[in-house]
């Protein structure tokens, strides 16, 4: 069952992928974006992390890229054209990317015996579930980069409120 | 049957050469900002599958994090988005060439 999830979502997240480097029109990048994120969150959770799967669904699929869809449509974004710059990325940028995918996909292919495989149930040694280890370790060890984050979003807000306001 | 973890971390490296040939051949400033999402994304699963190799929680607090980081520069990223709009009428970074004029 774990290689029949692996294998159907993983296809489609690179799928999306692809449909998001191929797509000239932001919506339709956007959309796919979504697509990849939604799988991903499927690949959480085959891999024992509901929290995260709930998170990705929640946070990523549906805020970022809601603000994504709603920037392009503020700013009215249409589909980008050809230009003399994107000739020289698509030279360097597609050797450059197949060079990173080759060298890691290496890496972890000859390390493949000492990583392991995965199994369903016991994710974690001796835990009750996923979620009340995470908040366990959120609220006990790690407190405070925790209270600083909420500190950084504010810092966020902020500054996206001063430089999305009218007058610069 | 189990899937090797090797297969979850190609997978992710996959996602993430996808992510950076968008991110040098797209012209469009909002696709290269998904792009750079898509990068945060591939790195975000193989946390996900090193916790679950090694049984720890920790992997899955960094991707917590990351996810924050992510959601806060993607609010203040698309603000300067929208004011670089508003100055230059353009989204294509080939016309955002103030610097080197």
């Amino acid at each position: 069952m774990q290689i029949a999830l692996f294998i159907i979502f993983g296809l489609l997240a690179v799928a999306g992928a692809l449909n998001l480097l191929f797509q000239r029109h932001p919506i339709n990048s956007a959309l796919s974006l979504v697509v990849v994120m939604m799988s991903l969150a499927v690949l959480y959770w085959s891999l024992g992390a509901e929290f995260l799967a709930a998170a990705q669904v929640i946070v990523y699929a549906g805020a970022i890229m809601v603000l994504f869809v709603f920037v392009v449509m503020l700013l009215n974004a249409g589909e980008e054209d050809r230009t003399h710059g994107s000739k020289i990325a698509y030279i360097a940028g597609i050797p450059g990317a197949a060079a990173t995918f080759c060298l890691l996909s290496f890496v972890f292919l000859s390390e493949r015996k000492q990583l392991g495989s995965t199994e369903i149930g016991g994710y974690l040694t001796n835990a009750v579930s996923n979620i009340t280890e995470i908040s366990h370790t959120l609220f006990t060890s790690l407190l405070l980069p925790f209270e600083v984050t909420s500190i950084l979003i504010l810092v966020a807000i902020l500054g996206a409120v001063v430089l999305a306001r009218k007058e610069l | 049957m189990a899937v090797p973890i090797a297969f979850y971390l190609i997978l992710a490296a996959i996602l993430f050469s996808i992510g950076i040939a968008a991110f040098l051949i797209k012209r469009n400033i909002i696709t290269i900002f998904m792009s750079i999402e898509l990068m945060l994304n591939a790195v975000n699963l193989t946390f996900v599958a090193f916790s679950h190799m090694w049984h720890q929680v920790s992997g899955q607090i960094f991707v917590f994090f990351v996810m924050v980081v992510a959601a806060a520069e993607a609010a203040v990223g698309l603000a300067i988005i929208i004011s670089l709009f508003r100055v230059r009428q353009t989204l294509d970074v080939d016309q955002i060439n103030l610097l080197k004029d």
